[in-house]
């Protein structure tokens, strides 16, 4: 392999329903920074079926070239065809960086390729950039320069590690949805559209879907908000989250929870934030009635204003908020609503 | 019908994380355990094996203390044990992982292998996939639900915001979430049987079919640069008022950061 | 002398630990305030083979040993002194006697169910007006063709109405001496639940093990088949006394495990409890009172432990007595149990007099293991027995 024949900075632009995902906006965000670094191009990867339409899109979010694959065996995600499409762009384009979304489809296409291409996958990264390996300079060990340094934690959040992919490429990462800022979209920005088509074979690792069930039951997704109130198991019980629910409303927030609510079954699990559920990092967090184990705020933490209200002062919350009440929910809460209704309503 | 589950010994972070007095983890306080995932995986295959009497075979690479963990599996049921270790084999990313135990896999006979989604230490996801990428099995990630028809699988397979219900040719890999089951405990019985049973160990020169480019820590492409424990961003303020004050002063906060 | 456990028993017992954390810890308090039997719990530790572990394989059985079960009590014990006790009362005055004194027939018939989970037992000596005077039972069977009618009431029975089998001990002979003094003789037997005549009387309302269903049991010409007396007719006192030596070791078990629970509860509270500035933990009274509730429960596990391979040896040899094992065992970590949650609940203060902690429950679940199965001063008389003879 020689790797200076890779270049450019790719990203999987994962779409579902011919829908382009949040996520893929992300990476042409994040890549656009790499790229600079590098002084080189964003390439938006698009796999799917009838989806030529989508590559407008990306442009305007920022890519400079994108690269269709569209094939009827791409319609809807399955391993195999999603495989050897990226495995074919990879082999065909040689992206130096090469980054898919952290999510269902991406945490199995990525494994999936990168074995497939024989290089190295980062997964679930929180942090990118260009930088050396190793971090200094060591007597007997070359020095590489212009290197993927991918930053994840690991550990249930507890521990943090950068890894490099210094001797194969691409360096693959998988990236954390909700971590990376997109750029503002400029309308009418325009890429140069590429429409590769390779062939891909049909072979014992195709599966057959039978059955594709949506959830219904979808709310907003809490990773898109701006504002989210957030519940805990002190809250007491599901009907006292009315009290966040108004808060939620005058703000035009919405409203989250912490494990112990989804264990008590008092929220759906897709509101739920922390290690085990989502990542969120919005310009307000309301952590009420969160002790804020370390489970949850590894979900949290990035959120741009922390505010906890919790009545026991010694909390966990604590340690993470830039602003920590010590009091009543119950009490705090319904003044809250009002005093913003009256904010709102003066302006 | 033969059914392998890949399982991993980790540190149990439920109980909460301990840490050092310099701040380091300490991985030697805390509790070895069966990683969830895998133990979901486990329960899906003895699921099985209740019903058509396959038999199932566990299979973990890791340090020779992995013994307890594999004695665990077989008082919940599993048949057979094997454990890869080998000081060779240490230090290795997903992509030795993945290719070593694809080469103990190939040893045995199998139909169906099930491995966790992902480790609770490592929480990658991608040893499974990349087991049956080297393997040249279908995968199915995600698992939520298994059934076996015949010579084919059904799985439901979990997304954010939907599941795929996908039928798979067998032999093939199926990842499980530890929301699939709730694993059986071990039996008393079970368990002094299980230290009555051999479990087959195999070292590095035992996997034949394994290239030394592609294991332990010079096999791996990835290379840790730096790792540290984690810095949490430091306290802000905090204040003990009655609620009216409380309430001037987040409405304060929130004017003071134009969120209002 | 080895005082470690080897890796199985070390499994053993994180399984239990494991099963009593987080099935039976979560309803413990509930069981407590509401006296239900945990049906589905006892269901689980079917499921899973915890009613029969001292008892062979080929009796459906989980062939482990006496250790192994105690150690099981143990554990459950000490997040539910109720859950301890309905493990022992069906193993060691049920299961054990079957498997010791019955012939193939029973075994087969009821002691593979009860030992693979599929019923519950229960044992019944204690009448109104035999406590530790069991010598003063009343309750009478009298051979009738090719049945025994039984006649009389039982109380205090543990697993009461929740049980399927139950041995129960009844007057069969009255005997002369040389003298014309006249004495009892006893004989054990299997009573089916359902049996016609077999009915309950009133639940006990208890201090504390509240959820362990406690019945009368009363028979009224209550007609059992010829083949369910249990050992030699006339012999049922010694296999009853003989059980009991047995059913120590579980209670033995049950008191070390509230015990040390208890001690566990304390633990978690004195490093959170703030007083004067500083959590009590820090205080030397709270540290040296800890100190020495460890020291003695340590103490109480020796005793309990001993006693249990004590018994496993006699199932090698069928010879070997652990009768005063047991009551050493049963008298110390009964009165151990006792001393160390009632200083759990005083380090706890005011909260420990409060029935949101842990500590009240557990000192009133400890009493009644200086009670049941042979009182302290039961116990106390074996001990003395055999050393002034």
């Amino acid at each position: 392999m020689s790797l200076e024949e890779y270049k450019g900075v790719a990203i999987f632009a994962q779409q579902v329903d011919n829908k382009l995902s949040s996520i893929a906006f992300e990476l042409i965000g994040k890549a656009h920074e790499l790229a600079a670094d590098l002084g080189t191009d964003v390439t938006a990867v698009v796999l799917g079926s009838g989806i030529a339409n989508l590559a407008d899109e990306l442009a305007e979010y920022g890519a400079d070239k994108v690269v269709v694959i569209d094939d009827p065996a791409l319609e809807t995600y399955r391993t195999e065809p999603y495989a050897q499409a990226l495995t074919a762009y990879i082999n065909e384009y040689k992206p130096e960086i090469m980054l898919v979304g952290a999510t269902a489809i991406g945490r199995d296409l990525g494994p999936t390729v990168s074995a497939r291409v024989k290089t190295g996958l980062t997964a679930d990264c929180t942090s990118l950039e260009i930088g050396d390996f190793p971090l200094q300079a060591r007597e007997g060990q070359e020095q590489k320069h212009n290197q993927l340094l991918m930053t994840r934690p690991a550990f249930g959040g507890n521990t943090i590690a950068t890894i490099a992919c210094p001797d194969n490429r691409p360096q693959m990462a998988t990236v954390r949805p909700g971590v990376m800022q997109k750029l503002e979209k400029q309308a009418g920005r325009k890429a140069e559209v590429i429409n590769f088509k390779p062939e891909l074979k049909e072979n014992n690792r195709f599966v057959e879907i039978l059955n594709i069930v949506k959830n219904v039951a979808t709310t907003v997704d809490i990773m898109d908000a701006k504002i989210l109130v957030s519940g805990g198991r002190g809250v007491g019980s599901p009907e006292n989250f009315k009290l966040l629910d108004d808060l939620a409303e005058v703000l035009g927030g919405t409203v989250s929870c912490s494990r112990a609510v989804v264990d008590a079954g008092w929220k759906p699990k897709d509101l739920q934030v922390g290690q085990t559920g989502k990542t969120v990092r919005p310009n307000v967090y309301f952590a009420i009635g969160i002790s804020g184990a370390i489970q949850h705020t590894a979900g949290m933490e990035e959120s741009d204003i922390i505010i906890a209200i919790n009545k026991d002062e010694t909390a966990p919350i604590f340690d993470v908020a830039d602003y920590g009440i010590v009091g009543d929910l119950n009490k705090i809460l319904p003044a809250l609503t009002e005093a913003l209704k009256a904010e709102v309503a003066s302006k | 019908m033969n059914i392998v589950v890949c399982i991993k010994q980790v540190p149990d972070t439920k109980g909460g994380v301990k840490f050092n007095p310099d701040g380091t983890l300490d991985r030697a306080a805390m509790l070895a355990i069966m990683n969830p995932d895998d133990k979901a995986g486990l329960e899906a295959a003895l699921r099985i094996k209740d019903e058509t009497g396959a038999k199932v075979t566990v299979l973990t690479m890791g340090l020779p203390k992995a013994d307890d963990m594999l004695r665990e599996a077989l008082a919940m049921g599993a048949d057979e044990a094997v454990l890869v270790t080998d000081r060779r084999l240490g230090g290795a990313d997903t992509w030795a992982t993945s290719s070593t135990v694809a080469a103990a896999v190939k040893k045995l006979d199998y139909d169906l292998i099930i491995t966790g989604r992902q480790a609770i230490d490592g929480d990658t996801a991608q040893v499974g996939p990349q087991i049956a990428e080297h393997l040249g099995l279908p995968v199915i990630s995600y698992a939520e639900d298994i059934k076996v028809e015949g010579n084919s699988v059904i799985v439901k397979r979990q997304y954010e915001d939907r599941y795929h219900e996908i039928k798979a040719q067998m032999p093939c890999l199926i990842t499980a979430l530890s929301e699939l089951n709730e694993p059986r405990y071990m039996t008393p019985g079970g368990i002094f049987d299980a230290y009555d049973k051999e479990v087959t160990v195999w070292g590095r020169d035992d996997l034949t079919d394994l290239d030394d480019a592609n294991i332990g820590l010079a096999g791996s492409p990835t290379k840790i640069a730096k790792a540290s424990d984690k810095v949490r961003k430091g306290a802000g303020e905090k204040v003990a008022l009655d609620p009216k004050e409380s309430v001037e002063y987040i409405v304060g906060k929130l004017k003071e950061k134009h969120v209002i | 002398m080895d005082f470690t456990l080897d890796k199985k028993h070390e499994m053993a017992r994180q399984l239990f630990r494991d099963f009593a954390q987080n099935e039976v810890k979560p309803v413990a308090q509930e069981i407590d305030e509401t006296e239900c039997f945990p049906r589905e719990n006892v269901e689980k530790m079917m499921k899973y083979g915890f009613m029969g572990i001292p008892v062979p394989k080929e009796y459906g059985g989980q062939g482990c040993d006496v250790l192994t079960y105690i150690m099981c009590v143990e554990e459950l014990s000490k997040v539910c002194g109720t859950t301890g006790v309905i493990v022992s009362a069906h193993t060691s005055l049920c299961c054990d006697p079957i498997l010791t004194y019955g012939t193939e027939e029973q075994k087969q018939k009821y002691l593979v169910p009860l030992a693979s989970g599929k019923k519950l037992g229960a044992f019944a000596l204690t009448e109104p007006g035999a406590g530790t005077d069991a010598q003063g039972a009343q309750t009478k069977a009298v051979e009738d063709g090719d049945s025994w009618v039984l006649n009389g009431s039982k109380c205090f029975i543990t697993n009461g109405k929740e049980a399927d089998i139950y041995i129960v001990i009844a007057v069969t002979d009255i005997v002369e001496d040389a003298k014309g003094r006249k004495s009892k003789k006893f004989s054990a037997f299997i009573v089916e639940k359902d049996t016609p005549g077999f009915t309950f009387g009133t639940k006990e309302k208890k201090m504390g093990i509240r959820a362990s269903s406690t019945y009368e049991l009363i028979f009224q010409d209550c007609r059992i088949p010829k083949e369910n007396l249990l050992g030699q007719r006339g012999k049922g006192f010694g296999i009853a006394m003989h059980t009991l030596d047995g059913g120590r070791i579980g209670i033995a078990a049950q008191a070390l495990g509230i015990g040390e629970g208890s001690i566990d509860a304390t633990i978690d509270f004195v490093k959170e409890r703030k007083q004067f500035g500083r959590p009590i933990a820090a205080f030397q009274n709270t540290s040296f009172q800890l100190a020495d509730m460890k020291a003695r429960m340590d103490a109480a596990k020796y005793l309990v432990y001993k006693a249990a391979c004590t018994k496993d040896q006699y199932f090698v040899d069928h010879k070997t007595s652990y009768s005063v094992e047991a009551a050493e065992a049963k008298l110390f970590a009964a009165e151990a149990a006792m001393a160390v949650t009632t200083k759990a609940v005083q380090l706890h203060g005011g909260y420990g007099y409060t029935r949101e902690y842990d500590v009240e429950r557990m000192m009133r679940d400890a009493k009644i293991t200086e009670i049941y199965e042979g009182t302290s001063e039961v116990q106390r008389m074996v001990i003395s027995g055999s050393m002034l003879k």
